[in-house]
């Protein structure tokens, strides 16, 4: 089995897809399968672990494993996959209700411990599963089944969250944007460490249009950045801006061939110029950045807990519960 | 019938006097009626499937100013029942709703609430827990939540949904405990009735406002929720258990109460209907009930003397009426539409255990029954009391129409 080929149809379960027709995920779900024979991982060594929502659909039209978990607690589940079993391949899939609300306590602490899964978030800004109501991604002011007079609430932004928790891989693409989708995943696949992707993605029926800026042909150029490694942050329909480093924040300029700005390195890394480039995404008179902002390399959690275990055993040798069980304050019963 | 007009002949079911108008609604909404009518002052609570339209009501009509409440959107269940807590503590009267998996992520918290004595009244919508996911009608949700020191309450009707939510205020405010309205998921919750909506000034006049003797109050500053030692904790259980005994003598009367003002009642702990000189006692609870009448009256036109008793309060468990009303009959059936598993169904349970002391023991046989939402249709029903009818001796667990061949009927 694991030698063979594989291609997108393998990974294409028997399962009859059932989002709604025009939903975003579909283009997910593509990109997702044609990424997955590109890792030449065998089908057998992949999970795919969801939550509650239209997202959480996900695993079962993946032939891979897979479990449906409970609201919320797909990190959890997934860390315990992967801990039991490093071998194994560790995808999350979860939205900005089940990941961002009732699950974020286990969100930032996966991104803290750094355990080796990829986290494919779909961020539609909205409650699509219960019918719309208002999410933790939701605009200040949004109007919704839950909140018919605006939303008071400041959304999250899922960006900041994961840099600031200390995801090591962090990133975000559109559903439109397929090509872009899938060498995304994909990198985010083969880093080691938690890697987490937000995509934003169209609820075409409870939220249809929240991404229009950023999808319509028309105007997306002037809308999105795409950090691109040793490029210059260029955006515009003509490719006549650029974002200049001014002060530790990112300022709008014209970009003509004499200027000279920051270019996009992810081997330097800055955590200022990270979060200033994820600061851009609230700001209405500033492109939205697309690609990765943060890829690093640290210890993750799974690989230093092997360490330990081994070398516990090398000092003390195997465990032996007799032994312990016999140890420290006994006494005989006469 | 359409909304807001009683039409000739349903004056018996919708009181002219007593009803501002009638509504034609699900019962979700029947609860936010219930709710506002109240006058509930904090509501906090998590979408989730079934239970959702009760909150997106409500949130609708705290915008719209119809009601003066908070409505608080949180991140969880767990949060949605700390809120409240939160909310209780300051003696503002509160609301919450929920279903499955939220009921079972709220636990810690049903605790709280109950050992905190805060009257908080919640709607749940009667859900199946996963996995495999199933968002249809099971009781299992709730009864799990058993020992948590919540008042359980199950209707049958989306009209007894909005009557028994504005008894659950007037009860858990006068014995300082959380009460729970049950619903079976779709079969009330998505489903459209006609229900009368009381008049606001009757309501009223029924439930006053709310004003505990302790509450967070800065002119009488006072801890809540400290340490309680061993030579303390085990008399505010009794507390409890106490307070719990009481309302089995609270409920009747204020069901009297209420019909009394608003012209309307539904039983008291239970509802009998044809009890009396019956030989076969179905024990039903929930929407099982409604279905269980037909097949009552079918047998009665037979000839075969067969009753019906409806559990409406599940906690406290009224251990007596169960003995006089069940005590009479010489076989009893009960169907459950929840299992405790390595047990039974645990309405069974229960009232055998209340029958054990009895001289004469009836033959009890427990049934259980569409799990998961499954249909119980009048043949269901029929087959268990034809069942029940021809059996010699009481079995604990009998599986209705299971899907395998086996022992099941
Ligand atoms: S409700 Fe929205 S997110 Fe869910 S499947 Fe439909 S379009 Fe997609």
């Amino acid at each position: 089995m694991s030698d063979q080929v594989l291609t997108k149809e393998d990974f294409t379960s028997d399962q009859e897809v059932r989002w709604c027709p025009g939903c975003g995920d579909y283009s997910i779900l593509a990109q997702t399968r044609k990424v997955l024979p590109q890792l030449g991982i065998p089908k057998e060594n992949i999970v795919f672990v969801s939550g509650i929502g239209c997202s959480s659909r996900f695993p079962y039209y993946i032939d891979s494993f897979g479990i449906h978990g409970i609201h919320g607690r797909a990190p959890a589940i997934a860390s315990g996959i992967k801990l039991a079993n490093p071998d194994l391949k560790v995808f999350i899939v979860t939205g900005d209700g089940d990941g961002l609300s009732i699950g974020g306590n286990h969100l930032i602490h996966l991104f803290r411990r750094n355990i080796d899964v990829t986290v494919l978030l779909f961020n539609n800004r909205i409650y699509g599963l219960t019918k719309g109501q208002y999410s933790p991604t939701s605009e200040r002011g949004k109007i919704t089944k839950s909140s018919p007079f605006g939303s008071l609430e400041n959304p999250f932004d899922p960006i900041k969250m994961a840099l600031a928790s200390g995801a090591t891989f962090v990133a975000r693409s559109v559903d439109r944007e397929p090509k872009h989708l899938a060498e995304t995943i994909k990198m985010a696949a083969e880093h080691v460490g938690t890697s987490f992707v937000e995509i934003y993605q169209n609820c075409n029926i409870f939220n249809d249009g929240t991404f229009e800026s950023l999808t319509d042909p028309k105007i997306k150029k002037d809308n999105i950045v795409v950090m691109e490694e040793g490029k210059p942050y260029i955006f515009g329909k003509e490719s006549d801006r650029v974002l200049a480093w001014e002060d530790g924040s990112f300022s709008v300029n014209m970009h003509d061939e004499a200027s000279s700005s920051l270019v996009h390195s992810l081997a330097n890394s800055n955590s200022s110029v990270e979060f200033a480039l994820a600061e851009l995404t609230m700001d209405e008179h500033k492109p939205t950045p697309i690609g990765v902002f943060r890829k690093i390399n640290k210890n993750t959690y799974d690989g230093l807990l092997t360490k330990q275990v081994e070398n516990v055993k090398e000092k003390l040798g195997s465990g032996d519960l007799e032994k312990l069980l016999s140890s420290g304050n006994t006494w005989e019963i006469k | 019938m359409e909304n807001g007009v009683i039409t000739a002949g349903l004056e018996k079911y919708f009181n002219p006097e007593t009803t501002e108008e009638v509504k034609v609604t699900e019962g979700t909404h029947a609860a936010s009626y219930a709710v506002g009518l109240a006058r509930v002052k904090v509501i906090s609570a998590y979408p989730i499937t079934p239970q959702t339209s009760i909150v997106e009501k409500l949130s609708e009509m705290c915008a719209s100013g119809e009601i003066d409440a908070e409505f608080i959107k949180v991140e969880s269940e767990h949060s949605a029942m700390a809120c409240v807590i939160g909310s209780e503590s300051t003696g503002a009267r509160s609301f919450t709703a929920t279903s499955s998996q939220g009921l079972a992520l709220m636990h810690e918290e049903l605790h709280w609430a109950a050992g905190a004595r805060l009257p908080v009244v919640m709607v749940n919508v009667n859900r199946a827990l996963g996995a495999p996911w199933n968002i249809w009608a099971d009781q299992s949700d709730s009864l799990a939540q058993r020992d948590t020191g919540w008042v359980q309450l199950y209707a049958e009707s989306n009209q007894e949904v909005l009557d028994m939510v504005l008894q659950a205020y007037r009860l858990a405010e006068e014995i300082m405990l959380p009460v729970m309205v049950n619903m079976d998921a779709f079969f009330l919750s998505h489903t459209t009735e006609p229900v009368a909506i009381p008049k606001q000034h009757l309501v009223d006049q029924f439930l006053p406002g709310y004003n505990p003797k302790f509450k967070m109050d800065i002119k009488d500053p006072r801890a809540f929720g400290g340490l309680a030692t061993p030579d303390r904790y085990m008399e505010l259980r009794y507390n409890i258990q106490k307070s719990m005994e009481g309302a089995l003598d609270l409920i009747p009367k204020i069901a009297d109460e209420y019909d009394a003002i608003i012209k309307r009642h539904h039983g008291g702990l239970v509802e009998e209907y044809l009890t009396e000189d019956a030989e076969y006692l179905l024990v039903t609870s929930g929407t099982i009930t409604g279905t269980s009448r037909i097949v009552v009256d079918a047998f009665r036109n037979k000839g075969i003397k067969v009753g019906l008793l409806k559990m409406r309060v599940f906690r406290p468990f009224p251990v007596k009426v169960v003995q006089e009303s069940a005590g009479r009959a010489k076989k009893i059936a009960v169907i459950d539409r929840n299992i405790s598993f390595g047990q039974s169904g645990i309405f069974f349970n229960e009232l055998k255990s209340a029958l054990y002391n009895l001289e004469t023991r009836p033959l009890i046989n427990g049934y259980v029954a569409g799990l998961g939402g499954r249909d119980v249709t009048p043949s269901t029903i029929e087959k268990v009391i034809n069942h029940l009818i021809a059996a010699e001796k009481g079995e604990d667990l009998i599986w209705m129409e299971l899907n395998y061949e086996s022992d099941e009927i």
